[in-house]
């Protein structure tokens, strides 16, 4: 599903380069659920959004789906990021004078679905979040939880194959956190591809798969398929 | 949901900011439609009233500047009303026949008319009727278009041949847009500075500044502006080939304390008026073209930059370059539109007010006026929105998503 060929990513700050991924290669399975996690500015954005189609690598290959992504022109990639990845992101980043229910139909407008349609998908996908009383609410007037549920209804609502969360628990009470692993899982066992960057252990945890981050490299590789990445920490 | 809907959310959401450079838009517009506007009623006026006047001298004041045709009988300074006399008991050739006119402002019901006196041909012609050889003999008009078929033409027809016969002292003819403001009708009375007079006659509309002024009988006038016997001008129906002969000339050696002019003098100012409001319209047409625009081109900046973390948003939601390009265009197309057809609204109310104060025409809304302002307006928003809609559009997503 997803593949990594020894990618890597330096950013050049003021005449100082740094390495955020360092020949990083890596292969994630359909349908797998991997936590990524790592020290602060290990390169778990990076990678996270190179994955997505965000962010070109300076070296090395990205597939999705055998497909080369940053061998596609900008507009192609784009439909893939609208038709096969959902981003959830640590500040939800709600579109502040939409609705919730408008925030969950701007990824079905950008796939041109009709106006209907769109309503139709949107209140589904928001009453299946608990949200069917809040859907005229701007994300100003909605707890943190409930704009982070409205995030993912809106992740979801073009079918993604595949889901890219960046600390999606990293603003949420513990409670509200569980809730949102649950749901993660619940669309993993839906047979999406899931990839988590978390800071907590017990969240990572709770993934199939643990890769940790260490100054751009892959340090460790836990759960994995193939037994010579386990953790010798 | 459509990219209208988006574009139209935000555009409400952030009223605040978008209100400086919407008013700089929609202030220029207005100033150009506005004097556009006038400026074409104004070229209007000056081939009508050309048209319709009889006269082509006037005599006025020494002081009298030459401003507009429209006000050269609203004069402050006067002129003795001896100089009609002097006048008719010259020799001189060619004169064909005499207005004189005493104009004042007057308050009607909190609205302001003028009240013009004029004397009755009858009252002119007694002036000279002790002299021989009287000059009223002749047809009272060069082309000898008189009417002798009707006996007694109406006081409209007269009134437009200019040449009223009879008028009482408490007799008014009123304008056909004061009667309109004041819903005259023959035979109803109207107060005028303390003095009531009857109305004769509402007189049709003419175009011109005629249609905001009342007409009364000279000397009532001369009585309720209280200067004596005195006039703001004399309007001469001066024979064409008489006035090619030194007409003018002679009548100022007759009377050296006043001004003589032809009207195609005065006229002449007025069409450089008019020019100069051209050519003001392209002056006001710069500096929005720079002022709105800059204003426009700043905002949308600002409101690129505002929104990065937004438009990364969109990006990873799947929008390609071209529907965030698209949306700030679209939102700069809206800006032009509202902006285009407020300032027509807003120009348009400002001529119907301002121009008859201004250029003393009567100026109605001009429809294609918002052709032109919707364009400009429109115009000025898209190229000055291009570059940051374009910034947007290439906006490199991750930065904006990354900072917290
Ligand atoms: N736009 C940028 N310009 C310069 N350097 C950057 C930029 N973005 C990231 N970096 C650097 O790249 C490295 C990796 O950043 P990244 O955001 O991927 O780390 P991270 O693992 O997600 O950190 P955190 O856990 O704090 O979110 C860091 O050293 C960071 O300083
Ligand atoms: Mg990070």
């Amino acid at each position: 599903m997803l593949k990594m060929e020894s990618v890597s990513k330096d950013y050049t700050l003021r005449g100082k380069t740094v390495k955020a991924l360092d020949g990083v290669s890596l292969e994630i399975a359909r349908g797998d659920f991997v936590s990524v996690v790592g020290p602060s500015g290990s390169g778990k954005s990076t990678l996270l959004l190179i994955l997505g189609g965000m962010l070109s690598p300076a070296a090395g290959r990205v597939m999705v789906d055998g497909k080369s992504l940053y061998d596609l022109r900008p507009e192609e990639r784009a439909t893939v990021r609208k038709k096969t990845v959902g981003f959830v992101f640590q500040m939800f980043n709600l579109v502040p004078y939409l609705t919730a229910l408008e925030n969950v139909q701007v990824p079905l407008f950008l796939a041109g679905v009709d106006d209907r349609g769109q309503k139709e998908r949107a209140t589904a996908l928001l009453e299946r979040m608990g949200l069917a009383d809040r859907l005229d609410h701007k994300p100003t007037e909605l707890s943190v939880g409930q704009q982070q549920r409205v995030a993912l209804a809106r992740m979801l609502a073009n079918d993604p194959q595949v889901i890219l969360a960046d600390e999606p628990t990293g603003n949420l009470d513990p409670e509200t956190a569980q809730s949102v692993l649950s749901f993660l899982e619940e669309v993993n066992k839906e047979g999406r591809t899931v990839v988590m960057v978390t800071h907590d252990p017990k969240a990572a945890a709770r993934a199939k798969r643990m890769l940790r981050l260490c100054d751009g490299r892959i340090a460790s590789d836990h759960g994995a398929a193939s037994a010579s990445a386990l953790d010798t920490y | 949901m459509q990219l209208k809907t988006l574009v139209w959310r935000e555009l409400f959401e952030r009223r605040n900011q978008l209100a400086t450079s919407f008013i700089a838009i929609l202030l220029g517009v207005s100033v150009i439609v506005s004097v556009e506007n006038i400026t074409v009623y104004s070229e209007k006026a000056v081939a009508k009233e050309l048209d319709a006047l009889g006269a082509n001298v006037l005599i006025l004041p020494k002081s009298a500047s030459l401003q507009t045709y429209y006000s050269a009988d609203m004069q402050n300074e006067e002129i003795p009303e001896e100089y009609v006399t002097r006048l008719v008991l010259s020799d001189l050739k060619g004169l064909d026949n005499l207005f004189p006119k005493l104009s004042m402002q007057v308050d009607v019901a909190g609205k302001k008319f003028t009240l013009t006196g004029i004397l009755p041909q009858d009252e002119l012609k007694a002036k000279a009727a002790w002299k021989a050889g009287d000059v009223f003999a002749r047809p009272p008009l060069c082309v000898g278009d008189a009417a002798p078929a009707e006996p007694t033409p109406s006081k409209e027809t007269q009134f437009r041949r200019r040449v009223i016969q009879k008028l009482d002292a408490a007799e008014a003819l009123v304008g056909a847009e004061v009667a309109a403001a004041l819903k005259l009708k023959p035979g109803d009375t109207l107060q005028l500075e303390g003095k009531t007079f009857t109305v004769s006659t509402i007189l049709p509309e003419t175009g011109t500044v005629d249609d905001s002024r009342v007409f009364a009988h000279l000397h009532t006038v001369q009585q309720l502006a209280g200067k004596g016997p005195v006039l703001n001008a004399i309007e001469v129906v001066g024979c064409c080939k008489e006035i090619s002969k030194g007409l003018v000339q002679k009548i100022n050696k007759l009377l050296p304390d006043a001004k003589v002019v032809t009207i195609t003098q005065i006229v002449d100012t007025q069409i450089k008026t008019n020019h100069m409001m051209a050519q003001l319209s392209w002056l006001f047409l710069g500096i929005i073209v720079i002022v709105g625009g800059a204003s426009m081109a700043n905002y949308m900046y600002a409101n690129v930059y505002e929104r990065r973390r937004e438009i990364g948003t969109l990006i990873a939601l799947g929008a390609g370059s071209g529907v965030v390009l698209r949306m700030f265009l679209l939102k700069a197309l809206l800006l032009g539109l509202g902006g285009g057809i407020a300032g027509y609204v807003l120009g348009t109310v400002l001529a119907v007010i301002l121009g008859p104060r201004i250029a003393g025409v009567i100026v109605l809304p001009l429809p294609w006026l918002l052709l032109l302002a919707v364009g400009v307006a429109v115009a000025i928003s898209l190229v000055a929105s291009y570059f940051p809609a374009r910034r947007a559009a290439r906006m490199d997503p991750c930065t904006a998503l990354r900072e917290t």
